[in-house]
């Protein structure tokens, strides 16, 4: 590893999906470059390739060209459950797994034959602001509550970096700011490096570092907030 | 009454054949004009089930004469027969017809070889094909069902799935609890088929054996053996689908694909 890598760096990364009526371009040369503790907002309407971008930086999709360097090293040349413990994320639906909160929190780690104590359980879900709530079944958790079990969840992993799929976007005004600010704290707290996808500017402006604006699949920005989002 | 017209055994069965073929055309001509999508092609079906059936009477009656191993290659045609049927039902599943064809084999064709074997079913033409043709039918049915219920599962469970996948589960146990509920409801109706059995329903096979002269009690255990075949087999051929089938589902880089 060389010293002066990035966390995350991102090279002429492009996705074209082979279909019927011909090849469709659905990302095309986006390139960034993350340092430790840095959060970069993905901005862009619907369709613009954001969740694409997110889905190539951990794997669950293939990019057609380009690279990703976490920590320097080619991620194409690792394994991908171990690429995808070091990269965590957190989509717009928690999609927890039927049961208590706890068993989700304790899934990820027990992946890779690891099997969390109570007390760190615990810890998770407090740090998340769900204190107690370790046996509760999560179908009775509200979209807000479940969100937090799901970022808990992530968390339980250890992730260098933390990607965030529009995770406010599919609650109401009141969670979406309070998992905003847990998420901002969270993140500022353990100097993580994040890739936050929003289609929202004034959330961009508040949590980002960096800004990456996207339009039809195509990189139209790269910069500081105070650069590309003018209040 | 219809013995009163025909006079053979023969021409007994064809009208016996055309009288329930009319009825069956009736009633689904009376569903289509109520809404129901059936209609127009149960006339083709009809007459395509007649000339199968027929053609595998017919061959039945030529073999009889041969030697026993001789139902061996009609088995393994069946077999490759259903697998195309099982592709059929999910034709956006990759490899859906190699997947199919070793699960029956492992299934309906492991069971039948081991059953043979062992002396249960024993090796005569007349009783290979009738009961291979069962189990593998049923196997087929089975197959058709795990495959399936499993891509509904899929489909309907992408966000858990990539969530897993996304906290370093392998593909196997990303899909493991969508694998046992297809499992589990693929089985359903072999099971209640031996659960019933006697008290709801009294199978075809029974009530021909009963009908040809053979005691009804063994025409009940052999029956019992019959239905306790095709719960196997559909068992062996599920499980064996439930280690090939997430490779389909799956990238090399353990990407869930797209399906259909």
């Amino acid at each position: 590893m060389t010293t002066n890598a990035a966390v995350l760096e991102a090279r002429d990364l492009s996705r074209t999906l082979d279909q019927p009526g011909g090849p469709k371009s659905l990302l095309r040369n986006i390139g960034f470059r993350l340092d430790q503790g840095q959060v970069l907002a993905v901005l862009g309407p619907s369709g613009a390739g954001k969740s694409t971008l997110l889905r190539m930086l951990n794997r669950l999709d293939e990019p057609t060209s380009g690279v990703v360097l976490l920590q320097g090293k080619d991620t194409r040349a690792m394994d991908p459950r171990a690429l995808r413990r070091r990269i965590g994320m957190v989509m717009q639906q928690a999609y927890l797994f039927p049961g208590a909160a706890a068993a989700n929190v304790r899934y990820g780690p027990a992946q890779h034959g690891i099997a969390l104590q109570d007390s760190q359980v615990a810890d998770l879900i407090q740090q998340v602001g769900m204190a107690g709530y370790e046996d509760r079944d999560v179908s009775t958790l509200s979209g807000g509550e479940a969100q937090r079990i799901s970022i808990a969840r992530a968390l339980a992993n250890q992730p260098e970096v933390l990607l965030l799929d529009e995770p406010t976007s599919a609650l109401d005004d009141v969670s979406k700011q309070e998992i905003e600010r847990l998420l901002a704290t969270l993140v500022r707290e353990r100097n993580m490096t994040c890739v936050w996808v929003t289609h929202d500017v004034a959330q961009a402006r508040r949590v980002a570092d960096l800004v990456l604006k996207l339009e039809a699949g195509g990189p139209s920005g790269f910069g500081s907030p105070q650069e590309l989002l003018h209040a | 009454m219809l013995d009163l017209l025909f006079h053979t055994q023969m021409s007994l069965g064809l009208g016996q054949a055309a009288a329930v073929a009319v009825l069956a055309i009736i009633v689904a001509q009376f569903a289509a004009s109520r809404g129901a999508k059936i209609g127009r092609e149960i006339p083709l079906v009809l007459l395509r089930g007649i000339v199968q059936v027929l053609l595998v009477g017919f061959l039945i009656a030529a073999m009889l004469r041969g030697p026993w191993w001789t139902g061996i290659p009609v088995l393994v045609v069946m077999i490759f027969i259903a697998a195309t049927i099982v592709r059929r039902r999910v034709p956006e599943l990759p490899g859906a017809y190699t997947l199919s064809l070793l699960c029956m084999a492992a299934g309906a064709g492991g069971v039948l070889t081991v059953m043979t074997l062992l002396g249960i079913v024993e090796p005569k033409i007349i009783i290979l094909i009738p009961v291979g043709s069962m189990v593998i039918a049923q196997n087929m049915n089975i197959q058709s069902l795990f495959l399936n219920r499993f891509l509904g599962e899929v489909r309907s469970h992408r966000g858990e799935i990539e969530s897993a996948l996304a906290l370093g589960a392998a593909p196997e146990r990303a899909v493991g609890p969508y694998l046992h509920a297809s499992f589990h409801a693929s089985l359903i109706p072999a099971t209640d088929n031996l659960r019933s059995l006697g008290i709801v329903w009294i199978p075809g096979m029974m009530a021909g054996m009963v009908l040809s002269g053979t005691s009804p009690v063994y025409a009940a255990l052999y029956q019992f053996v019959i239905l306790s075949m095709i719960f196997i087999a559909g068992a062996v051929s599920c499980m064996t689908a439930t280690y090939l089938v997430p490779r389909r589902i799956f990238t090399p880089q353990q990407q869930l694909r797209r399906l259909g």
